[in-house]
């Protein structure tokens, strides 16, 4: 135990055809650190960790743990040398109580019964001892996003694990739950586990992590002390640029009203009550609305409402003064509505079509893409796409043919956002379109918001995001248990202001 | 993004055909082992009599009329697999088309028997009949969700059933069967065009012509049309199609009324030729509907592959009669036909296993020339 690493990764290679994933990469993992992985989408940060888990094996390059060196042929042989990992997307069996999940594939047992009590003993130690608060006992469908991620951290413990790795653990958590994870990442540290944290998310970088090692382009860049460095800094080494924080606007020119919804009613799907209820507001021509509030306060059935998803219990909305309250999605679409869905591969996307064809998902019944006895003119689609790809910079394999499925979630995202402006719609419905992007492509994103703005459209952004909400729109409008709780100037209120009528501690009368 | 030379391996055509054949050869291996295991001494000339099947009659006459009525029996094959194929291709699995198949038996059975209908209308009634059948579990699966595996083998056996009981009425009172077209009806028989001279056979009729022109057309539909774009993509992603715009729900029952109406007209291809009459007595649904599950993937998913994959299978079927009864139990037949027709349903896998292999090859060569850096 001489080496003062847990785990070192020293000059990994790794090769795809036409590609090299991982060219030199140098990762070393002291004892007892939170240790930031920091990268765009497709900078090889998960290929990195595929080789660590055994799931790929490197041409050149080394691994050693406690300075030893290692052969990890599958993840097996990770988890018998103590590594462990949280998921973006969790691996939980939802109808299993939180005990029978952290106890899977490990169950204690004498000749094949199962002793829960002892396991159950553990988990309640463990919870206790590094702050994770959760029922043993609940069903995994019934709790919170957040304490799904402590069971699956629970996971790792029980398992003895030391080396941690956090796979983007912030992307599902509420404002309040991120702060939770950061000081339950602090208490691991303390008790001398080795954290390994990915992500793209500087402030929560600077917040918890001592160092921090950044990817791009498949290539090693550095490794820098978070102390000594600023989020500046790191995003242009993520980046290869300077990435601009503050969002050029130019000054307001308001127009007439696009959308007018007046007393809007939606049914939840989950429970009794209504989802939203009795809303009343308008987005005019030149500005950017945009409705904040903590996720599952009615914005999605808001937004499937006003798009056609779902059917309103009352209400009616006007898109350029014509009521389409009643109207099929198909003709909101075409009457000048653009939606950029919250989920890109539930709606936005069709994951086993062609990119080309995914462009357009929203036009090919138009003149210009299917001719009057109803055959698609493939000709005009394909150039149709190779200019959409060219304009928004859409990066694929193999460009209009790739399938969505085998293209990065930035570049989904920009597939999606070049469809859905490319109609030129007199009004932008985004939802959190920044989902998931990292730096330079949420960059990216906001500037089209304000290009649309500033030619003098209307656009509706919903986003959980209070950075974005500051920064982005003209007027704020924030939602709490389906209702509009208050209306704010970005520039004259802070995100703590905010914050308070997110969580329902305050409100004002609103009509707009 | 560099692409030297395509792997020939690679071409999804290329890979569709050689695990196809790859699953014949597996099947015939099998039986052949069957056969050996059972009686070693005429396996080898049992196997090769089921392959060389009517192509052993020595007079040319006898073997162009067998090869007329193995297309005959194609025929309805083609058909359920092209239903099956149709309703796959819009991400749904047709289990009911042995029911509406028996929807389009009794369709075009009663009315050429009892209301002594034309062959076209017959056709139209029997193709309408399949459609309806196959609507109530697009309706199921629109509304309620319902899954379709489940509700069209339920309604397999309900059709079996009704089928038996309605065709009651028109059988022949010294027999099981239903009676036959040319003693009752022969303006339902369907034309042939001539082509029964061409085979010296009276059952090869115009249905086999159509059967072919409509899998060219079903290819066409699915690739070059909007409205195949729509229906894939609302059986990719139903939710998307929504959100675009598409009717998802209709188009979900639109695509089984098609598959449905298929199914029924293959029925009515083969009945209508009075090749076969229905036995009144069946306790099992017509297997050309599960067949013609195996015909399609066979057919490596492909309309056109199909064809061949249909003809196949019904000539491997036919040839299975041509294996020595005296030295085998007369279950023999079933046996070998089913056995290379289960083999047959393995034509993903085998593609899946070439994959690997060629994707293992790939990384070996990379490995071997280090020297070689990739772009971006």
């Amino acid at each position: 135990m001489d080496s003062p690493y847990a785990i070192e990764m020293l000059n990994i290679t790794k090769r795809f055809p036409g590609i090299v994933a991982n060219d030199n990469i140098t990762l070393q993992l002291k004892r007892g650190e939170i240790h930031a992985l920091l990268g765009e989408n497709g900078a090889g940060k998960s290929t990195l960790m595929s080789v660590l888990f055994g799931l790929y094996q490197p041409e050149e390059g080394v691994i050693k743990k406690d300075g030893k060196e290692v052969k990890i042929n599958d993840p097996n042989d990770a988890n018998d040398l103590g590594i462990g990992m949280v998921h973006q997307h969790f691996k939980l069996v939802e109808c299993f109580t939180v005990l029978d999940n952290i106890i899977l594939g490990v169950e204690p047992n004498k000749y094949g019964v199962l002793q829960k009590d002892e396991a159950r003993k553990k988990v309640i130690e463990l919870s206790k001892k590094y702050g994770l608060m959760v029922d043993p006992d609940a069903k995994i469908e019934d709790i919170t996003v957040g304490m799904q991620q402590r069971t699956e951290i629970l996971k790792m413990l029980y398992r003895d694990n030391e080396i941690l790795i956090f796979d983007e653990p912030t992307a599902v958590l509420t404002p309040q739950e991120i702060d939770e994870l950061m000081q339950i990442m602090r208490n691991l540290k303390a008790e001398g586990k080795s954290i390994l944290f990915i992500s793209h998310k500087l402030a929560e970088i600077m917040a918890v992590a001592d160092r921090c090692t950044i990817l791009r382009k498949g290539k090693y860049i550095g490794t820098v002390e978070t102390k000594g460095t600023t989020a500046q800094e790191l995003s242009s080494l993520m980046v290869g640029r300077n990435v601009n924080f503050h969002i050029e606007k130019q000054p307001q020119k308001l127009g007439d009203v696009v959308l007018e919804i007046n007393n809007m009613t939606v049914a939840s799907k989950t429970h009794k009550n209504n989802a939203v209820k009795n809303v009343s507001l308008k987005v005019r021509a030149g500005e950017i609305v945009c409705i904040a509030g903590i996720d599952g306060n009615g914005q999605s059935e808001f937004v499937h409402g006003l798009t056609g998803l779902e059917p309103l219990v009352s209400g009616d909305i006007k898109l350029n003064g014509m009521d389409i309250t009643k109207a099929p999605i198909r003709k909101r679409n075409t009457s000048g509505m653009s939606h950029i869905p919250e989920d890109r591969h539930k709606h936005g996307l069709v994951l086993d079509y062609s990119l080309e064809n995914n462009l357009v998902l929203q036009t090919y019944f138009l003149p210009e893409f299917t001719s009057k006895a109803g055959f698609l003119k493939k000709d005009n689609i394909r150039h149709y796409a190779e200019k959409l790809i060219e304009e928004y910079d859409v990066r694929s394999g193999q460009g209009p043919v790739t399938m969505a499925r085998a293209m990065s979630g930035g570049n989904q995202q920009k597939a999606i956002i070049a469809r859905e402006i490319d109609k030129d719609p007199d009004l932008l419905v985004a939802v959190q379109p920044t989902r998931g992007l990292d730096v330079g492509a949420i960059e990216f994103v906001h500037k089209q918001l304000i290009d649309r703005r500033d030619s003098g459209k209307a656009v509706l952004l919903i986003s959980l995001e209070l950075d974005e909400v500051m920064d982005v729109p003209d007027r704020i409008l924030v939602m709490y248990e389906g209702e509009i709780v208050g209306e704010f100037d970005p520039k004259k209120t802070t995100q703590e202001e905010l914050g308070l009528y997110m969580a329902g501690a305050k409100r004002m009368e609103v009509r707009s | 993004m560099s692409k030297e030379k395509t792997n020939f391996f690679k071409k999804p055509g290329v890979q569709s055909l050689i695990a196809s054949l790859i699953c014949i050869i597996l099947g015939l291996l099998i039986a052949f082992i069957v056969l050996l295991i059972i009686n070693p001494q005429s396996a080898f000339s049992s196997i090769s009599n089921i392959i060389k099947n009517f192509f052993w009659f020595k007079n040319p006459t006898s073997r162009l009329k067998y090869f007329g009525e193995t297309l005959v029996k194609t025929v309805p094959l083609l058909m359920c697999a092209l239903a099956v194929l149709f309703s796959y291709k819009v991400g749904l699995f047709n289990i009911g088309t042995p029911g509406q198949y028996c929807a389009g038996i009794v369709a075009s059975l009663y009315a050429a028997l009892k209301w002594q209908l034309g062959w076209i209308p017959c056709m139209l009634l029997a193709m309408i009949a399949g459609a309806l059948l196959a609507s109530i579990v697009g309706v199921l699966k629109a509304y309620l969700n319902v899954n379709e595996v489940i509700s069209g083998i339920m309604l397999n056996w309900i059709c079996l059933y009704f089928t038996n009981s309605t065709l009651t009425a028109v059988k022949n009172p010294s027999s099981k069967d239903t009676l036959t077209l040319a003693s009752t009806n022969k303006g339902a028989l369907l034309p042939t065009l001539g082509l029964d001279k061409l085979f010296k056979d009276k059952y090869v009729t115009i249905a086999i012509p159509i059967a072919i022109l409509i899998a060219v057309i079903i290819m066409i539909v699915l690739d070059k049309t909007k409205f195949g774009y729509e229906l894939k993509a609302t059986g990719i992603n139903k939710n998307a199609a929504k959100y675009c715009g598409m009717m998802e729900k209709s188009n979900i029952i639109v695509t089984l009324v098609i598959s449905g109406a298929l199914a029924g007209l293959g029925a009515a291809f083969y009945y209508l030729t009075d090749f076969e009459q229905w036995a009144v007595t069946s306790s099992t649904v017509p297997a050309m509907g599960f067949n013609g599950i195996a015909a399609t993937f066979l057919g490596g998913l492909n309309p056109i592959g199909t064809i061949f994959s249909s003809y196949f299978i019904t000539h491997i079927t036919a040839g299975g009669a041509f294996v020595d009864l005296t030295k085998y139990s007369s279950q023999i037949t079933d046996l070998i036909s089913a056995l290379i027709i289960y083999l047959c349903g393995f034509v993903l896998f085998m593609k899946t296993v070439m994959n690997n292999i060629i994707r293992k090859n790939e990384a070996t060569k990379n490995e071997n020339s280090k020297n070689e850096g990739g772009k971006n």
